[in-house]
């Protein structure tokens, strides 16, 4: 067990616990690289395999790095209908990069998902977990623009 | 009021809909202002739309703010209990709904226990203590109440089934992963009221006799959590849990975000650390569960109602609903209507109350309802005077689900509606079912070419008959249900189907294939906002959109300060050549 991987100890090692392991993996590093897999295969005394299994399975778990600024725009239904589809053009367009994708220097990255229980503030996007509703083109441009520039 | 009146108390809503809308900025400013009087956070009280919101409590009364901005100026104007931003409750909501499960939320701080206990919190697990645990099986099943998750399961059944077991371990479960994209009821309760929540399953645990109690939250729902988890704190240093002789353990687990995995037996796979696809029942969870242990599952909104039972006992609580669905029922409202958010209403209430009385929607822009989310269907507007139950609109082709509802206006296509929700599930598909897994994806690439332009009529046909294949294919609920929403609108909207697939045109122009996009010169100020924001250069320098280089992602339309660029009818539009 390598040392970095020290928070997992809190953890019990029942293979139940395996998504909870994962999880803490990714809410430390931001995503589950191939080195982190195998940390935790060995911590639940499983094959790499299977975690790889379950981690493949579940729509939270990513695979690369994500940027400094994550970005998730809604596209749950009331969201979508009330045009998350333009929201995640524009910020596609703002950003250069397209749904799942980082940017070059690591600042930004990209994301839809379905619905952040905001759906009365459709559409909303959230950054980093905060989440921003009743938005337009010149609000989410705004939004980008402020994080850009912190 | 007066001026003379002494503020008391603020409140201040910052569960997730009123932080998004801003309000811990504005909590922020109400502290530094507050001087010695107590500020309070609490829930949200339904009415998402008028977030931030604020309550004054003074000598003289509550007087609410709504859409309060996080300037100095706002905030005096409340200090001043000035008249700028006063919030009323519409008077169509007012009349028309009925709080009882949501009757503190908003109005108490989600985390004290005292303040839940002085609003008659805790007295229904006193009351159940008093009684033997059959007895509280029994109040259930007098009120009628049936599982809030979406089934509809009579939940005093359930729970008799587990309290008949005779079990080393047995475990209870909160559903509380609400996967239909477009609902917040259960995020509402457990952020707001988490203390009524948690009664419930004590309740529960209590006449089932359930040695551990599991509750699976959506991991979209930080705030719920930790509500949850401060809840779950208070009742352990008040030994709440300790109940069949032995002291109870409750343990939130995140989900890892997929939809498959609301569904009972998948729940339980995920819970256990693995893949969470569902399988065959028999036997069901409360046979054989977790760890194949027997276990109950029921959803957020099913326990929430269960403190109401016990407190006014199971006949008075059936004297609210309809013949098969008793009680109240939550539903969020969103879409296109003025007052999106939660709102609670007797079963049986029609859905005209419920979208043009309650949501305020125009009646002159309403083509539909979408209930039930991705297994659901949608209901036009010619059969709005159906009442909300179980039975009614299982009989119209939708369902009732957890009570997600989204009005769609008339400036929307029903085709990618249902093109949307066959992506969804086409992609939450576990995989295990043929019918659901490649089934759903044909049907979805089917209507990707309806929207497209490319679809022939045959295609309707199609349609149909994969969506009644993959019902009758399907293992679990997910695949039983995924064709719902395009055999409802084929059902229904045939029509925009044939517009789509014979003329080639989306009459609601929304599908980007079938649209082109127009700037109207004789209103064109000629500022050049189109030009310089256009990330195509569609737009030549006199003003002239390129349909072959137009993407239709109506930046051009947004940055116009005189909205004279508009969305037109395929072939309408300049193409160059
Ligand atoms: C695909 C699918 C998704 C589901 N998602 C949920 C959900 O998010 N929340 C929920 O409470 N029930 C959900 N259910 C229903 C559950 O399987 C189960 O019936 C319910 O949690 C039982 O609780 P109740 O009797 O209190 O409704 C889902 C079912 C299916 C088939
Ligand atoms: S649909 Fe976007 S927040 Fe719910």
């Amino acid at each position: 067990m390598q040392e970095s991987y020290g928070y997992l100890n809190k953890i019990d090692k029942d293979p139940s616990n395996l998504i909870k392991g994962l999880q803490a993996v990714q809410a430390t590093e931001g995503y589950v690289s191939d080195v982190s897999i195998i940390a935790v295969a060995d911590y639940f005394s499983l094959p790499a395999v299977e975690v790889e299994g379950v981690l493949s399975f579940y729509a939270q778990f990513k695979r690369t790095k994500p940027g400094e600024y994550h970005i998730c725009v809604c596209d749950g239904t009331a969201c979508h209908i009330k045009g998350s589809t333009l929201i995640l053009d524009w910020v596609s367009t703002e950003l250069g990069i397209t749904d799942g994708e980082t940017d070059e220097n690591g600042l930004f990255s990209l994301e839809t998902v379905a619905c952040l229980g905001c759906c009365s503030l459709a559409p909303v996007l959230s950054i980093n977990g905060k989440v921003y509703g009743n938005l337009d083109r010149k609000g989410t441009v705004k939004i980008l623009k402020e994080y850009r520039n912190k | 009021m007066n001026i003379s009146d002494k503020i008391t108390k603020i409140r201040v809503g910052t569960a997730s809909c009123g932080i998004a809308a801003g309000a811990n900025e504005v909590l922020e400013l109400v502290k530094k202002h507050a001087g010695n009087i107590p500020v309070e956070e609490v829930g949200c009280i339904g009415h998402c739309y008028a977030e931030p919101l604020v309550d004054i409590e003074t000598t003289g009364g509550t007087v609410s703010y709504s859409h309060v901005a996080a300037t100095e100026k706002a905030i005096a104007n409340m200090f001043e209990l000035g008249e700028d931003n006063r919030f009323d409750i519409p008077a169509g909501r007012k009349a028309k709904e009925l709080h009882k499960v949501i009757r503190l939320a908003g109005r108490i701080c989600p985390t004290s226990y005292d303040e839940y206990i002085e609003n008659g919190g805790y007295k229904g697990l006193k009351k159940a203590f008093a009684m033997q645990p059959d007895e509280v099986v029994g109040e259930v099943k007098k009120s009628g109440l049936r599982g809030r998750g979406g089934g509809g399961f009579p939940t005093g059944m359930k729970w008799g089934f587990l309290a008949a077991k005779d079990a080393e371990q047995k475990i209870l479960i909160c559903n509380a992963d609400e996967g239909d994209p477009g609902a917040f009821m259960d995020r509402s309760l457990m952020e707001s009221v988490p203390h009524q929540v948690l009664e419930g399953m004590l309740i529960a645990a209590y006449a089932t006799g359930a040695t551990k109690i599991y509750i699976y939250c959506r991991a979209e729902y930080p705030l719920a959590i930790k509500h949850l988890q401060i809840a779950i704190e208070q009742i352990y240093e008040r030994k709440l849990n300790e109940l069949n002789g032995r002291s109870l353990e409750i343990i939130v687990k995140e989900g890892a975000g997929a939809f498959v995995c609301g569904e009972e037996t998948a729940l339980i796979h995920s819970l256990e650390g693995k893949r969470g696809t569902p399988r065959f029942r028999p036997p069901f969870p409360t046979d054989s569960g977790w760890k194949e242990w027997p276990t109950m599952i029921n959803n957020v909104e099913t326990f929430g109602n269960v403190p109401i039972i016990i407190g006014e006992g199971g006949d008075k609580y059936a004297e609210i609903g309809t013949e098969g669905s008793k009680g109240t029922k939550l539903f969020a409202l969103a879409g296109d209507l003025k007052y999106p958010g939660l709102v609670e209403v007797p079963m049986g209430t029609t859905l005209a109350e419920i979208v043009f009385e309650i949501g305020g929607a125009d009646p002159d822009n309403v083509k539909a309802v979408q209930t039930g989310g991705p297994s659901g269907g949608c209901i036009p507007v010619e059969l709005f005077d159906t009442p909300v139950d179980y039975d009614s609109l299982r009989s119209l082709g939708a369902i009732m689900g957890s009570g997600g509802m989204i009005v769609i206006g008339k400036n929307r296509c029903m085709v990618e509606t249902a093109r949307y929700f066959l992506d969804f599930t086409h992609r939450e598909s576990c995989g295990k079912c043929t019918f659901c897994r490649v089934g759903t994806k044909r049907m979805f690439e089917t209507l990707e070419r309806i929207v497209g332009g490319k679809g022939e009529l045959e295609d309707l046909d199609f349609l149909e008959d994969m969506g009644n294949k993959i019902r009758k294919g399907s293992l679990c609920g997910l695949g039983q249900t995924a064709p719902n929403p395009v055999l409802a609108t084929l059902r229904y909207f045939r029509n925009e189907y044939e517009v789509h697939v014979i003329d080639r045109q989306c009459e609601a122009l929304a599908c980007n294939a079938l649209v082109d996009v127009q700037l109207e010169q004789s209103n064109c100020i000629k500022c050049k906002l189109c030009i310089k924001n256009c990330p195509v250069d569609a737009v030549s320098d006199d003003f002239v959109i390129d349909n072959n280089k137009c993407t239709r992602c109506n930046t051009c339309i947004e940055v116009c300060p005189k909205n004279t660029i508009f969305r037109v009818k395929k072939g309408e539009g300049f193409y160059s050549e």
